[in-house]
């Protein structure tokens, strides 16, 4: 079977378990949704314009559900045993990699764009433009390359689903960062042209956390 | 070498790592001249650079010697890697934790607060919290071989994020890239280089007798360890 072949069989292994429970996607969501309720309460009265704190909403609320997604992304796999039968499978360990992280990304980017409407008529800003979504896309695909990695260790380890923002938080700081300075910046009506220097910043981040993970991938599923 | 002479060379090498510690805390606390041109509480202040700079230093150079050894290990899968990446990681927060109770006691008198979040403040609290999960993952595995493979691959993601974090940070506290940074608003002359240069080195030396000792603890616990397996303990 060639790799992408395989990446793409993974893929839409997720993606169809995913379509007949519907568990990750609607927890993500409703968690998500929860999150901006909560922190538009827990700012309202203390800042004098959401506009300055919608960014920082924002990002934290998809790091705090993209989380709560990437715990079942391999909670699922091994329950019923099926890491092992992926890992029979005569497939390089990168393909596996790249199917759960592309899965990854395709949920928790789903799940952003259902809240980005919504984020815009509760704060009534626009945020579906192409910039926006670019920003988005690029600090969505840092979290779920870094965090499928992550999340494949967290759960072979005791108290496991407190172990991954543990050990995904303080790497993921320079994607968050970025992602709350361009979002912010964007807001303000600077373009997109003037931000390079970030934008390159989570290109670069994104680019080598996914070759890392590609090459240390295989030592975390070996058995 | 024979065990005798190790045994012999690491007893040198400790002694003259404290020889080493007594004589740049003399020349920090009495030898170097005082820095010209502040109050003085900053004068005195000023000395901690011999201690604090030292200990930031060997806090980067122990966890890069941990990633170093994490990599040791995913490549040749010999326990004794990841058990030098573990003891330098633990010498790597106590240095971390030395430069940043150093530096905030020399913060409050020079920029009248304990703490700031300064670009550096701010990578090093999260350089802190990278390897302080590193040991909360270490600690959840019960499997020697897992957990040597576990932490390897996580401090490798840990040590490179560093940069990447002090980076973003730094852009994000000011508009242009380039930041002048207050620590190095005064340069040190002859007497205090000679000095510092003394501290940094006796510093490393100091790390590298430390590092040596933790390692063999760490080798006679997985021995013991593996006694105690054998056994059915």
């Amino acid at each position: 079977m060639n790799f992408w072949k395989a990446v793409f069989a993974i893929i839409r292994k997720d993606i169809r378990a995913e379509l007949r429970t519907k568990d990750i996607f609607s927890s993500m969501f409703v968690f998500a949704l929860l999150a901006v309720i909560v922190f538009n309460f827990s700012f309202e009265l203390r800042v004098p314009e959401m506009k300055m704190v919608v960014p920082g909403i924002v990002w934290v609320a998809i790091t705090f559900a993209g989380t709560l997604g990437l715990n079942r992304a391999f909670v699922i796999e091994q329950d019923k045993g099926s890491l092992a039968g992926l890992l029979l499978a005569p497939v390089d360990r990168a393909a596996i990699y790249f199917g759960k992280m592309l899965g990854n990304l395709a949920f928790i980017l789903v799940v952003e764009l259902i809240l980005l409407p919504l984020v815009m008529i509760f704060f009534n800003l626009s945020l579906l433009t192409w910039q926006h979504l670019l920003v988005l896309f690029l600090g969505t695909f840092g979290f779920a390359a870094v965090g499928t990695v992550f999340s494949a260790i967290a759960v072979n380890t005791r108290a496991r689903e407190v172990m991954l923002p543990i050990l995904l938080f303080p790497v993921l700081l320079p994607v968050l960062v970025a992602g709350v300075k361009l979002t912010g910046a964007l807001l303000d009506g600077e373009p997109l042209s003037e931000l390079l220097n970030w934008i390159q910043l989570i290109v670069i981040y994104d680019l080598g956390f996914t070759i890392v993970a590609y090459l240390t991938f295989g030592f975390v599923v070996e058995e | 070498m024979t065990q005798n002479h190790r045994a012999t060379a690491l007893i040198v090498l400790t002694l003259v790592a404290a020889a080493l510690i007594l004589a740049s805390a003399y020349m920090a606390l009495a030898g170097a001249p005082d820095a010209a041109g502040l109050t003085e509480d900053n004068t005195y202040a000023q000395r901690i650079i011999y201690f604090h700079v030292p200990s930031a230093w060997l806090s980067m150079l122990a966890f890069g010697v941990t990633m170093v050894a994490s990599i040791g290990y995913l490549a040749t899968s010999k326990r004794g890697w990841d058990s030098l990446a573990v003891s330098s990681a633990e010498l790597g927060l106590v240095f971390t934790l030395a430069a940043t109770a150093s530096g905030s006691i020399w913060a409050k008198p020079a920029w009248n607060v304990w703490w700031t979040w300064d670009p550096r403040l701010t990578t090093y609290t999260i350089m802190f919290l990278l390897f302080v999960a590193y040991f909360m993952l270490r600690s959840a595995m019960e499997d020697p071989a897992r957990r040597a493979r576990f932490a390897g691959v996580y401090a490798i993601f840990a040590f490179l994020s560093v940069p990447i974090t002090f980076m973003s940070i730094r852009w994000w506290r000011t508009i242009h890239p380039v930041l002048i940074d207050p620590n190095e608003g005064f340069g040190l002359g002859p007497g205090m280089m000679t000095a510092f240069f003394l501290s940094l080195a006796s510093f490393t030396v100091l790390y590298v007798a430390l590092l040596v000792h933790r390692y063999r603890l760490e080798r006679m616990k997985e021995e013991v360890d593996d006694l105690k397996e054998q056994l059915g303990y």
